[in-house]
């Protein structure tokens, strides 16, 4: 059973902005997938509605089969309870350390506090933020602070991940870091979709891609590259940041 | 106790619009804390002004102690009579002489007997009513002149221009203090909402994020309505604090001198307490809860 599915979802804005148009979609269990297009193409309402944050004007979306239309309003939480996600603003409470970010996601679930104290750490480790514990949001770059917000996302272990513009924010160093790692995460058998306008990233990884174009999907092709015909010019720059820097990821 | 750590969390890490919302609902429960007993005493001020007005019945001169008796009996039983009081030929004499005691000294001696008839006094049980009281006993004859129904009755009289005035005015006296005290209130809990509005409203993306976890809406709404219970509950008793030593400091010297401070009417001081810290708990943690609303949809 695929995890995602959008059947001819259909969503238009209030004033007649319409965000996307007719759109079907269906993501498997375990794949990694870019939804790719310039701004307004439709990449953020996809997530949107994938969170329930919106509801389709027309079509149905559908997480592990169930019909987010069927989910009440008090059931919203559990669903985004097992939806994690990353954003570009990295959306981290900011009265909170790095820690306590991170536990909230678990306070929210009603874990207990030996849990925590076990898993928080873990986490924070797997993301390389083990010496930042008590740190507050604004004392960590932003490369730092998304694999807070990663961490977070990622602690309950999730079996879908939405990532909007993870690196929209960040350098191309930091961003092979963060990528590397919801890569890592992918691994363990993690969904994940990642709305990205970072072209070099898309063509790295030679994931499957999607590509919006005012609201229409244009194009859903495995393992793709940003734009299907890739200029030679492309091409060059392309291989001159394989070989430069950027080939092997950091690990921090 | 997760709820009660969070909310002291965020008094922390926002402390100065935390003691904006105190700051306001100090002012508040202060001005209240004052008014409120000053708006008690007017009011039981004009209530006892308006007990004054009463109804007075001559009985006859010639009439026998049971005809008396039966037209007590009669006045006991007439709508609107909260109370009747007789007053015999000596104790008459007595209140009189008590009055003006030169006057009824000689007077009496001149007279060589009592001219002052016996009578029931009446205290109508609502003021407004005493006319009808009046009519009941003594409706108006076709002259115009009242013509009392009981043979035992001399005559009924009430001042009623006195008492029409005495009506209108605690009657305006009421309406316009109940009116201050109402707006009073009203402005309170519309100010103390306002400004938690505000502090929470600086706070609208913490909430978007809490959402955006799956924190449910109780999980996100119980540390901000402890909060503004603890941000209440702290400006109350600070002004509690502040009324007391006014009170203690300004009040007991001066009750001595003016009735009005010492009225017996006004509202107990561990009630007024009671009531405006339940007020300022209750106003805070509302407004916190429904401020939250607008953030907590979708």
């Amino acid at each position: 059973m695929p995890v995602v599915e959008l059947e001819g979802v259909t969503k238009a804005y209030d004033g007649g902005v319409v965000g996307l148009q007719r759109a079907s979609v269906s993501i498997g269990r375990g794949e990694f997938v870019f939804l790719v297009g310039p701004t307004g193409c439709g990449k953020s309402t996809c997530i949107r509605l994938l969170l329930k944050e919106l509801e389709p004007s027309e079509g149905e979306v559908r997480i592990a089969g169930k019909p987010l239309s069927k989910i009440p309003r008090k059931r919203v939480p559990m669903l985004r309870r097992n939806v994690g996600t990353v954003f570009q603003d990295y959306k981290l409470l900011p009265n909170r350390t790095v820690y306590d970010n991170v536990a909230y996601s678990l306070e929210v679930i009603g874990e207990g506090r030996d849990q925590i104290r076990r898993k928080v750490p873990d986490i924070l480790r797997l993301v390389g933020l083990s010496t930042k514990l008590h740190a507050y949001p604004d004392q960590l770059s932003g490369g730092e602070q998304q694999r807070v917000s990663i961490a977070r996302a990622f602690v309950n272990h999730p079996p879908l991940l939405l990532a909007d513009e993870p690196t929209g924010n960040l350098d191309p160093e930091t961003s092979i870091g963060i990528m590397q790692l919801i890569y890592r995460i992918n691994r363990t058998g993690t969904t994940v979709v990642v709305a990205t306008h970072d072209k070099e990233m898309v063509d790295k990884m030679r994931r499957r891609v999607v590509e919006l174009r005012e609201g229409r999907i244009v194009r859903d092709q495995e393992s793709g590259l940003y734009r299907p015909d890739e200029s030679t010019t492309e091409f060059a720059i392309r291989l001159r940041g394989e070989l430069g820097i950027g080939a092997e990821g950091h690990p921090n | 106790m997760f709820f009660f750590k969070e909310a002291l969390r965020g008094l922390r890490r926002s402390t100065a619009p935390a003691l904006a919302a105190m700051l306001t609902v100090l002012i508040t429960a202060l001005v209240l804390g004052v008014f409120i007993p000053i708006v008690q005493a007017t009011m039981g001020a004009a209530s006892d002004v308006r007990d004054r007005v009463v109804v007075d019945i001559y009985v006859a001169e010639g009439a026998s102690p049971a005809e008396r008796e039966s037209a007590q009996r009669a006045i006991e039983r007439t709508a609107n009579v909260r109370s009747v009081e007789f007053i015999s030929k000596d104790e008459a004499l007595a209140r009189a002489r008590e009055k003006n005691p030169r006057a009824f000294r000689e007077g009496s001696e001149l007279l060589g007997s009592n001219p002052l008839p016996a009578s029931f006094r009446i205290v109508p049980d609502d003021p407004t009513k005493v006319g009808q009281v009046v009519d009941r006993l003594a409706p108006k004859g076709p002259e115009g002149a009242r013509e009392p129904q009981l043979t035992a009755i001399d005559e009924v009289r009430y001042r009623e221009e006195d008492t029409q005035q005495i009506l209108s005015v605690t009657g305006l006296v009421t309406v316009v203090t109940g009116g201050l005290a109402l707006l009073l209130v009203v402005a309170s809990v519309a100010l103390i909402a306002n400004t938690i509005r505000l502090s929470i409203f600086a706070r609208r993306r913490e909430v978007e994020v809490m959402r955006l976890v799956g924190a449910t809406n109780w999980f996100i709404r119980w540390p901000f309505m402890i909060e503004g219970v603890i941000v209440g509950f702290t400006g109350v008793a600070l002004a509690v604090v502040l009324l007391t030593a006014a009170k203690e400091s300004v009040l007991e010297p001066l009750s001595d001198r003016w009735a009005f401070l010492a009225a017996p009417d006004t509202i107990a001081y561990p009630l007024l307490v009671g009531l405006l810290v339940l007020a300022g708990v209750a106003v805070s943690a509302a407004g916190s809860g429904l401020t939250l609303r607008r953030f907590l949809k979708v």
